[in-house]
């Protein structure tokens, strides 16, 4: 392997680590605590755990130092191109799907990244869970691929 | 009911920040972890290592955070987390997410962090709306109910 091909996937693996580490520092690996901030009813009763507002608030104020500290370059260190997101628009998949995502979140406690992270803790626990949102990822995916194969170049909206 | 641990999620959330900033200046990806994942199937090009790779990294992340995380912050009580669900919520559950940030185009790092920071109405919507779904399902789990 060359260094080309080598040292992004390094960065991969370093960036993982760092978003873990973070993850567990933060407690968002704990979905009660998680939980305990979406309970916004506790905020009356002066128990609601804020934390997670401080977590996303660093995160991002962290992630637009980035964009404007790389803003003007044309291509990332390690690779050829910036990959963007595709879509700009806002429409009803978007919003269906943040809703259904909001459903298991405040059901859960769980999202995306410290359901994986969490399984360095407590693989068994949690394990069940993670089949069933990567089983459910991956199935809408093979989904909407079919279905926007199906209609590519036909006169249906693409949404 | 767990604690208010400022200074802790403030530093949790720097380095998540660094990470995801890190793999967009280096690599010129999102770290949308929903999206790091999901990009697995189906299967379009030869990215499959690194999203591997990263994704490997989460966990052994996880353990490295959890026994730092108490010796530096006296405000992290610690204990091993646990989700305390029926296996068929847990199910439905995971589905639901799975489902919802694939439809969504992203989740709580993709919108809610890397989404936002560049200001995309997109991700705006989204993080405003699974917020607010998330708070109206637990304060229908745990005050209606």
């Amino acid at each position: 392997m060359t260094n080309r091909s080598i040292l992004p996937i390094a960065a991969a693996a370093g960036c993982g680590l760092l978003f873990g580490i973070g993850l567990a520092i933060a407690q968002m690996t704990d979905p009660e605590k998680v939980k305990a901030f979406l309970d916004v009813a506790a905020i009356f009763d002066g128990t609601w755990d804020a934390s997670l507002a401080f977590v996303m608030g660093a995160g991002l104020l962290v992630m637009v130092a980035f964009y404007r500290l790389g803003g003007r370059r044309d291509a990332p260190v390690l690779a050829s191109a910036f990959v963007w997101p595709k879509r700009g628009d806002v429409d009803r998949q978007l919003v269906l799907g943040s809703t259904l995502f909001g459903v298991g979140w405040g059901l859960s406690g769980l999202c995306p990244g410290p359901a994986i992270a969490v399984l360095g803790l407590a693989p068994g626990e949690f394990a069940l869970f993670v089949v069933a949102m990567l089983a459910g990822s991956w199935a809408t995916g093979i989904a909407l691929a079919a279905r926007d194969g199906r209609f590519a170049g036909g006169n249906l909206p693409a949404t | 009911m767990t604690a208010f641990t400022p200074l802790s999620a403030t530093i949790g959330g720097v380095l998540i920040g660094l990470s995801a900033g890190l793999l967009w200046l280096l690599n010129g990806r999102t770290a949308g972890i929903s999206g790091i994942f999901g990009g697995l199937l189906p299967h379009r090009s030869r990215d499959a290592v690194w999203r591997l790779v990263f994704l490997a990294a989460l966990p052994v992340g996880a353990i490295v955070g959890t026994w730092l995380g108490p010796k530096i912050f006296s405000e992290i009580a610690g204990g091993t987390p646990a989700l305390g669900l029926a296996p068929i919520v847990a199910v439905g559950a995971g589905l639901l997410v799975g489902v919802g940030t694939r439809l969504g185009g992203g989740c709580t790092s993709g919108h809610g962090i890397c989404g936002l920071a560049r200001f995309s109405a997109r991700s705006l919507v989204a993080v405003v709306t699974f917020m607010l779904v998330a708070m109206a399902t637990v304060f229908v789990v745990r005050h209606v109910l």
